[in-house]
């Protein structure tokens, strides 16, 4: 290989990491598909959950704020959209003097799994924070669909 | 008419697993409401009685409703004129990100912005997008929630334009 060729070569592979940085600056949604399975809880395992020791967990939504003022898991604690700086600070300031060990379930709700922006912030905000504990509730379509709409225990802000 | 049968079965299969009170609302009075849209412009809901409806919530975090919003545009340019009205109502917790992403959309139908209570009203909005279709009569002819086929609420549109 000549020089030349050895230098555009080298030029082709920068502009392809530039342009993959750049793409990763753009994006704006971290897809909650990135949360591993085993990271997850399902609705029905919760609900149980909570049944059986409603004091053990902490939760929090961490979607749109007036959705929670619809209708909520009862106990749970609005924190502000975990695709936002700000609702990722109050999740922030509200771990912050809890033991890593601590039993976290963050959820969303607001929109299909795969377009919800909220849930794969937030979730990976616990885990560099170290909470081994912390997982994400799985909800495929929607708060009202799957949670709501199977009977189980949810309230509206006063 | 059979189109129009297909369209409904269409719709009651779209609402099957929603909670049992927004399920409830078909066929029923569309529930009144008056708000001001981000223009200022006080908007009552029976206001529009002898229109097509079309009630959509939405929000700027929601993907398919930013994907929804540029062909709603379309169809209240092409079927406006046929007595499409729609109306968009965010569920967005402030007001500074609608402003910024409508800028882009340049909607040509008012734009209000929605609470707990409007939610409440129309049986729990508890996800997004929820897009409601009201006859010319005022009464609620289907609702469609989630990443839906915009054919379906194009051909269900479409149909109650055609009826009086």
């Amino acid at each position: 290989m000549t020089s030349h060729k050895r230098i555009s070569t080298l030029l082709g592979v920068l502009m392809l990491l530039f342009a993959s940085v750049l793409r990763a600056q753009s994006s704006d949604h971290v897809s909650a598909t990135t949360i591993p399975h085993d990271q997850l809880i399902q609705p029905a395992d919760l609900n149980r959950a909570l049944q059986a020791h409603p004091h053990d967990l902490l939760i929090l939504q961490v979607g749109s704020r007036v959705l929670f003022q619809e209708s909520h898991i009862p106990g749970s604690e609005y924190t502000g959209p975990g695709s936002r700086p700000a609702g990722l600070d109050a999740i922030r300031a509200r771990v912050a003097n809890l033991p890593r060990t601590q039993e976290i379930v963050v959820y969303c709700g607001c929109c299909p799994w795969d377009k919800c922006p909220n849930i794969a912030p937030a979730w990976q905000l616990l885990h560099q924070m170290g909470f081994t504990q912390a997982r994400a509730l799985y909800i495929a379509n929607n708060f009202g669909a799957d949670w709501v709409a199977k009977g189980y225990r949810a309230e509206k802000s006063q | 008419m059979k189109g129009a049968f297909r369209a409904v079965a269409a719709a009651v299969v779209l609402t099957a697993p929603l909670p049992l009170l927004a399920a409830t609302l078909v066929n029923r009075p569309a529930p009144p409401f008056a708000r001001s849209d981000l223009n200022g412009s006080r908007i009552t809901l029976s206001a529009y009685r002898g229109k097509v409806i079309l009630l959509n919530f939405w929000a700027t975090w929601c993907a398919p409703c930013r994907v929804e919003m540029p062909r709603f545009v379309g169809w209240q340019t092409r079927y406006g004129p046929r007595g499409l009205q729609i109306v968009a109502v965010s569920m967005d917790d402030d007001v500074d990100p609608v402003r910024t992403f409508l800028r882009g959309v340049q909607p040509n139908y008012p734009v209000l912005m929605g609470d707990a209570k409007l939610g409440e009203l129309y049986g729990g909005v508890l996800g997004l997008p929820v897009t409601f279709l009201i006859d010319r009569t005022g009464i609620i002819r289907a609702r469609f929630e989630g990443e839906t086929d915009l054919r379906a609420i194009k051909t269900r549109l479409c149909a109650l334009l055609h009826s009086q």
